[in-house]
């Protein structure tokens, strides 16, 4: 089987990220990796940028990783986390300007039918806007 | 203007400092999370302390590294330890300043890097100057610093240094948030300080202050 890209779920509350978790992974089953980061390094309401990079590293495969954030600091901590990867992995991770839950599921479904990357972050991305 | 501070001497006096400004955010944590809880989400304080404590747990290994692997670092233990878009953004400074730091570091050369690393903080958060951020201190600073280096001593730049971080952080407070948390807020960030601008002044005050002290024997000749 092709793999598939994997999702990050990145929110400033643990609860917030592995509820979303839950979502996409009702929707889509075994079809696509999920995984979450959610909380400071203190276990209080933030995000951590090495639990994201070990979040991207836990589903990542040549088909890349779809990263979903909430709000301000999850994305400055993602981005950071995404440059502290391999060069090699860095450019086959992208952070998607979407809102976490709908952006998630639009994603996971698009990832579970097969599509690459880009197609996977244009679907979170202009699900909304439409 | 001769160097920062005699070569050997640099780690010493980079200690100084940072003991110098976690002393500082852990003095302040309450006002720093009052001014956030007022505009954002209340954490600023804590954020910034977790990353004071971290600095002053790895202080003894800092001190055995040359000083610019022991910015780059301090950087990333403020990257890992914050847990809000302040690690980020403090953590990719002192990284930026490690990254170029002078090889001869007279004060000239050193304003050009804290320069550049401000500039890197701007990309960092994409916001720039006006925009209620830490910006509106860091960058009018680090450019009252270098602009008043040039024409004068190391005191004099520092204290140049220091009144643009107040006036800077003073200018925040008519300013509507665009960017970070207190963004959500809009309108109601008006007449509030930015907490981020609060730290940032708190630590160049801190920096300013060991510098002037450590230094001036050897800077003001
Ligand atoms: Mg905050």
């Amino acid at each position: 089987m092709k793999t598939r890209v994997g999702l990050v779920i990145v929110s400033h509350s643990s609860d917030v990220a592995r509820g979303v978790a839950d979502m996409v992974r009702q929707m889509t089953g075994e079809e696509i990796a999920v995984a979450w980061a959610g909380g400071n390094p203190a276990g209080g309401l933030g995000t951590d940028v090495k639990k994201i990079v070990a979040a991207i590293e836990s589903v990542w495969s040549p088909a890349g990783v779809a990263v979903f954030v909430d709000l301000g600091g999850a994305e400055t901590n993602s981005e950071m986390a995404v440059e502290m990867l391999d060069a090699s992995k860095r450019e086959r991770v992208v952070i998607c300007n979407a809102p976490l839950v709908e952006g998630a599921i639009v994603g996971a479904a698009e990832a579970a039918s097969g599509s690459d990357l880009q197609h996977v972050r244009k679907a979170a991305e202009e699900f909304l806007r439409t | 203007m001769g160097r920062m501070s005699p070569p050997d001497g640099d780690i010493a006096v980079f200690l100084h400092c940072l003991q110098a400004v976690c002393g500082e955010l852990l003095a302040n944590e309450a006002e720093l999370s009052a001014l956030d809880r007022a505009i954002g989400d209340g954490d600023h304080g804590a954020n910034l302390c977790r990353a004071a404590h971290a600095l002053l747990e790895a202080a003894d290994d800092l001190s055995s590294l040359p000083l610019p692997k022991a910015l780059e670092r301090a950087g990333m233990l403020v990257v890992t330890s914050v847990g809000g878009a302040s690690g980020p953004l403090y953590g990719t400074m002192l990284m930026a300043l490690g990254r170029a730091w002078p090889q001869d570091a007279t004060a000239g050369a050193v304003a050009d890097v804290l320069e550049q690393a401000m500039e890197a903080v701007g990309r960092r958060g994409r916001s720039t100057v006006g925009e209620k951020t830490m910006l509106d201190v860091l960058v009018p600073a680090a450019r009252a610093f270098r602009e008043s280096v040039a024409s004068g001593s190391l005191g004099a730049a520092l204290q140049a240094m220091v009144d643009a971080a107040d006036s800077g952080l003073a200018a925040t407070r008519p300013m509507r948030a665009t960017k970070g948390r207190a963004a959500y807020v809009g309108e109601r960030s008006i007449g509030h300080l930015d907490p981020g601008a609060a730290s940032a002044r708190l630590c160049l005050r801190a920096v300013a202050r060991v510098l002037c002290e450590s230094g001036s024997k050897e800077l003001r000749s």
